[in-house]
């Protein structure tokens, strides 16, 4: 033996360490790391999906409100299409001409399509009607690459209550990614209204077949016989609460006018008319034109896409005064007969709340028919100044609580999304602004309904609700039964009482009784015959034009069946139009038709065409200690010379 | 042949080897029993299939080797020369009538649709010529003169090899450098040559003005040491400009001599590329094929990718890619285990060969089959370029199969005969 020898070691030594290198590659690749089996679990699984049919919705005599309707997607691989393409040119000019659609628009969709994936199908171009359908399912073999994918839309057959039951649309990539894989590109979710509160049950179960395919693309069989498959379950229907005769008759009146209507029943709290107004075609919002279409509400004037119901900011004016006797009762600053004198204004301090008329001594049953400022703020002032309380302060703190358990300055729970608030500030709010100098009189435009106040049309019919029940209420809904056993969620039966007895209802219904059935009442254009509805008109103040026009009220007296709340935007007079308006559709709510002599009124509303001026462009320098300075809130211990304007009697 | 001399025979006969070789023949079949992708007829004997032509190639093997142990252990030694030309005049004939697959004139039909490949036998006899020569002439590869006479030894059948062109085959004769280096062949050749792979490496991750300074750095750093021995300092400074004029030589080579796609697949190697559906496409589906088996393998034909034909040349080049999903990473390690223990006992046979001949052979078919062994499953798991030579007794093809079992098995009749001379 030589040295060499020695040199066997070096040789079996390298064998060895390559060995290893190769052992510990393959542990990494096999054991340490799962990407490589995910990768061919990718390779060989598809899923295979069916869908199932969107829920429809019924109104509350199950009418059908939305239903469905197929379309035809053109789907393409582009990899097979260009495949295809290069051994043998296919007339695309032909395909063109057979859906509609330019060559310029042709590559624009190929190279969509191509960017969003090689390999796996996508929507070419989407939403074929059935006659483009049937000519192309002729010649489809000659175009490679494509096929017809069939689905669903949307179809609303009276065209009405767009804004309650939303629309949907095709999800984002936000959306894809917060499912946590349950939508796919290409799947439709609801984006507004009830398509999108009551997405998860709409939207049913998708149902899936995993497949097996070969290199070759050609499928191999089920993954697991079918273990994990599983079928496509349709979604849920509901029933919803609105009446689509009262619907329809409110769109209509609402025509050409800005405002909302929302009427509830009060023992049960369901919406029956939910209108905002302007409204659109929901029928719009499906099909080929749909994003075009988008784009054109969005940027109209009005925005008739804000769902005003529940997103409208309004002062409740007037219709807020009845709550100030409620409260007065119930704390017993007042009786029904506890008097105070109108010389047609009430001094807070240094301000001078203006009455239309001067009743001289008034109580509470004429003082609400007439709507009195005068009356509202005594009450009001006596409310703030009890003794039992510290200070004015906490005082106001007590009656801020008080209010917000009506549902003002917080949202209802409305089954919809995009519920505002409101608006209603604690005594914080104003220590904050205003330091310690502050009391009833500044905030006194609040007794009024006025100031730093706002509710949405739907609280304010809420409101009415209340007054109905003679002290609850139940959350407002617009979905009464879900599926086939027509639940309901639980939230929605209970009752809310607001911390005012029953028997202190009485009194103001009788103010809100003549206000609009005697010669004196500020609403005799809602009076109904036969019916004794109770209700009250506001004017509400508009920094930004003419004053809106409200009503809200319920009928009939005794075992209220409707609640309801109108307001025309910058049409003035509450009583011009939003009385009657309210007063149409309980009419033909309670009584199933309006009136014959009413028609001709009816009519006459449809026609009338109330829209807010176009916005003037602005002036770029106002003149110092201008209007724009009306707005802002005062500051500090000052005397306010905010004039609150006077509430115009009708009649 | 008498029966005394029969019983010493099969004593001396590493039967160790044989199980080895036999397992590995049988897992092969196996696998390639699995790879087939739809399988009508999925009898074992469908001997239109690859799996069962790959059982009459093992047949055949077995019975080529047990022929070859009943050969007289002197005839290797004495007929080397002429195996040699044999098969030098094959790979020239393969140039002239050869067939084309893909892209390499390397087949030989010899009818029945059987083909041949030279350069599989080209391996052996190259090394019974190179044992003859170092056990005849004892040389110590000190002098330029037996370094050369060796080179072209080795570089005749590769010059043909090359002209295929079969990179693959081609890169197993530097195998050969092994056995030389046992035999006296200065470590600084296998040095050399592993500084040129780390050079050549390293021409493609780093530019070359962080690379120059580094080379100048490090051979500063030898020059200075050896200062004072004036020749070491001159093959130091040697060194340096060499290393230097090599990387450029590289960069030169690699864009003016290689062919797209090989630059391709070097850039792919080294991670400078991605291009899962190209030229990366065949290691990206072995990775996966691999990966998926994890730890115990999906089992016997129930691997997808297997099955569902997702990984190209399976039951040839990619037979690995089998092994590794359907038996995962504890088959790897049997696979590899097998062939570690099988090259590290045939360097151990090596060692007790009385006869330098036998020795010097010994090496040549460890290293062989380590080259082999090395470069197939390391481009299945894609730590070396895509070169397409089979592993050994496993893949299917009967050229392949045939030349490793006559490889092997003169070797085994070698060491049965060690006592005696040659």
């Amino acid at each position: 033996m030589d040295n060499l020898f020695n040199r066997k070691y070096i040789v079996q030594g390298l064998f060895i360490v390559v060995s290893l290198i190769l052992l510990g590659t393959l542990f990494y690749i096999q054991v340490a790391s799962d990407r490589y089996f995910l990768s061919a679990e990718s390779n060989v699984l598809r899923k295979i999906y069916t869908f199932p049919a969107r829920g429809i919705i019924l109104d509350r005599n199950e009418k059908v409100l939305v239903q469905n309707e197929p379309v035809y997607d053109l789907m393409i691989i582009p990899n097979d299409f260009k495949a295809a393409d290069t051994l043998k040119p296919i007339d695309t000019l032909e395909l063109c001409n057979i859906i509609g659609i330019d060559m310029i628009k042709f590559r624009k969709n190929l190279k969509k399509s191509t960017n969003q994936s090689l390999f796996q199908p996508s929507i070419f171009e989407g939403q074929l009607s059935v006659e483009i359908y049937q000519s192309l399912s002729e010649k489809l073999s000659r175009f490679p690459g494509f096929f017809v994918q069939s689905r669903t839309i949307r179809n609303y057959p009276d065209s009405i209550a767009s804004q309650f039951l939303g629309y949907i649309k095709e999800v984002s990539a936000k959306e894809i990614e917060k499912s946590e894989g349950y939508y796919r590109p290409t799947d439709y979710i609801g984006k507004s209204g009830v398509e999108k509160s009551y997405e998860t049950l709409l939207r049913g179960k998708r149902g899936v077949v995993r497949m097996l395919y070969d290199v070759h693309n050609v499928p191999k069989g089920s993954y697991a016989d079918g273990k994990f498959d599983t079928a496509a379950v349709s979604g849920e229907q509901l029933i919803s609460s609105l009446d689509i005769r009262l619907q329809k008759m409110g769109e209509e009146l609402m025509k050409n006018k800005v405002g909302s209507i929302v009427a509830i029943e009060p023992s049960t709290g369901e919406i029956l008319a939910f209108v905002s107004a302007p409204g659109y075609d929901p029928n719009e919002m499906v099909g080929r034109q749909s994003g075009n279409n988008y784009m054109k509400y969005l940027g109209a004037p009005n925005r008739p896409l804000n769902v005003r119901p529940i997103a409208g900011y309004y002062s409740p004016g007037s219709a807020f005064k009845p709550l100030d006797a409620l409260l007065g009762l119930q704390e017993g600053v007042i009786d029904p007969n506890t008097t105070f004198n109108c010389p047609g204004g009430f001094r807070a301090g240094s301000l001078w709340v203006r009455c239309e008329h001067v009743d001289g001594n008034i109580a509470l049953r004429r003082g609400l028919a007439r709507s009195c400022n005068t009356y509202a703020c005594y009450v009001f002032q006596k409310l703030i100044t009890q003794k039992k309380y510290k200070n004015q302060k906490v005082a106001y703190d007590e009656w801020q609580k008080k209010v917000r358990k009506f549902g003002i300055g917080d949202t209802l729970g409305v089954d919809l999304p995009g519920e505002r608030r409101g608006r209603l500030y604690d005594e914080a709010y104003y220590s904050g602004k205003y330091s310690k100098y502050w009391g009833y009189s500044t905030v006194i435009s609040l007794a009024i309904g006025q100031g730093e106040m706002a509710t949405t049309p739907l609280q304010m019919a809420n409101i009415m609700a209340i007054i109905a029940n003679r002290g609850y209420y139940i959350k407002p809904h617009l979905v009464k039964g879900i599926g086939t056993n027509r639940t309901i969620r639980p939230e929605y039966l209970k009752k809310n009482y607001v911390g005012v007895d029953a028997k202190h209802f009485e009194p103001v219904i009788d103010g809100m009784q003549d206000a609009v059935n005697t010669s004196w009442g500020t609403a005799i254009a809602s009076r109904i015959d036969n019916i004794i509805m109770c209700g009250k008109t506001g004017t509400v103040q508009n920094s930004h034009g003419k004053n809106h026009s409200v009503f809200i009220g319920f009928a009939p007296r005794d075992n209220p069946k409707i609640a309801i709340a109108v307001i025309v935007e910058n049409a003035g007079y509450g009583s011009t139009y939003a009385a009657p308006i309210a007063s149409f559709i309980t009419e033909k709510y309670l009584k199933d038709s309006v009136a014959v002599y009413k028609r001709a009124q009816i009519e006459w509303m449809k026609k009338q065409v109330v829209l807010p001026a176009e916005p003037k462009p602005k002036v770029v320098t106002p003149k110092p200690g201008d209007s724009a300075k009306v707005n802002t809130p005062p500051a500090g211990k000052q005397t306010i010379k905010t004039v609150i304007k006077p509430k115009p009697a009708v009649k | 042949m008498s029966n005394q001399q029969s019983n010493r025979f099969f004593f001396n006969v590493d039967w160790i080897t044989i199980l080895i070789y036999v397992a590995l023949c049988t897992i092969g079949f196996v696998n390639i029993y699995a790879s087939i992708p739809t399988q009508s007829d999925s009898s074992v004997f469908n001997f239109s299939s690859n799996y069962g032509k790959q059982l009459i190639y093992i047949l055949a093997g077995l019975v080529l080797g047990f022929s070859i142990l009943l050969l007289e252990a002197k005839f290797f030694s004495v007929f080397s020369p002429i195996v040699y030309g044999i098969t030098v005049l094959l790979l020239i004939m393969v140039l002239i009538v050869g067939r084309k697959v893909a892209g390499n004139q390397a087949w030989i039909s010899i009818g029945g649709g059987f083909r041949l490949q030279p350069a599989e036998f080209a391996k052996f006899g190259t090394a019974l010529l190179l044992s003859r020569y170092i056990s005849s002439f004892s040389p110590k590869f000190r002098d330029f003169k037996s370094i050369l006479f060796a080179a072209l030894i080795i570089g005749t059948p590769l010059f043909f090899i090359m002209m295929q062109p079969d990179a693959g085959s081609a890169l197993v004769f530097l195998s050969f450098m092994f056995p030389m280096y046992r035999e006296g062949l200065s470590g600084y050749f296998l040095l050399i040559f592993l500084g040129m792979i780390v050079l050549f490496v390293a021409d493609f991750l780093v530019p070359m003005a962080v690379l120059i300074p580094i080379i100048l750095a490090i051979g500063g750093f030898f020059i200075y040491q050896n200062r004072r021995k004036q020749k070491v300092m001159f093959s130091a400074i040697l060194v340096t400009f060499v290393a230097i004029a090599y990387l450029f030589l590289v960069k030169v080579a690699y864009e003016k001599v290689l062919k797209p796609h090989q630059r391709t697949r070097i850039e792919l190697i080294l991670g400078l590329k991605m291009d899962p559906r190209g030229v990366g496409y065949n290691v990206i589906q072995s990775k996966i094929a691999i990966g998926s088996g994890q730890l115990t393998g999906r089992g016997f034909l129930q691997g997808t990718q297997t099955k569902y034909g997702y990984v190209p040349a399976q039951s040839t080049d990619f037979i690995f890619s089998t092994v590794g999903e359907e038996w995962g990473f504890v088959g790897c390690f049997v696979v590899i285990g097998l062939y570690l223990f099988l090259l590290l006992r045939l360097i151990n046979l090596a060692e007790r060969q009385r006869s330098t001949f036998s020795r010097v052979y010994g090496y040549c078919v460890a290293c062989i089959l380590f080259f082999h062994v090395f470069i197939n499953i390391g481009m299945a798991i894609g730590i070396v370029p895509v070169i397409g030579i089979p592993l050994p007794f496993i893949s299917y093809g009967g050229s392949s199969l045939w030349s490793f079992t006559v490889l092997l098995f003169i070797f085994l009749k070698l060491d049965s005969n060690r006592m005696g001379f040659i």
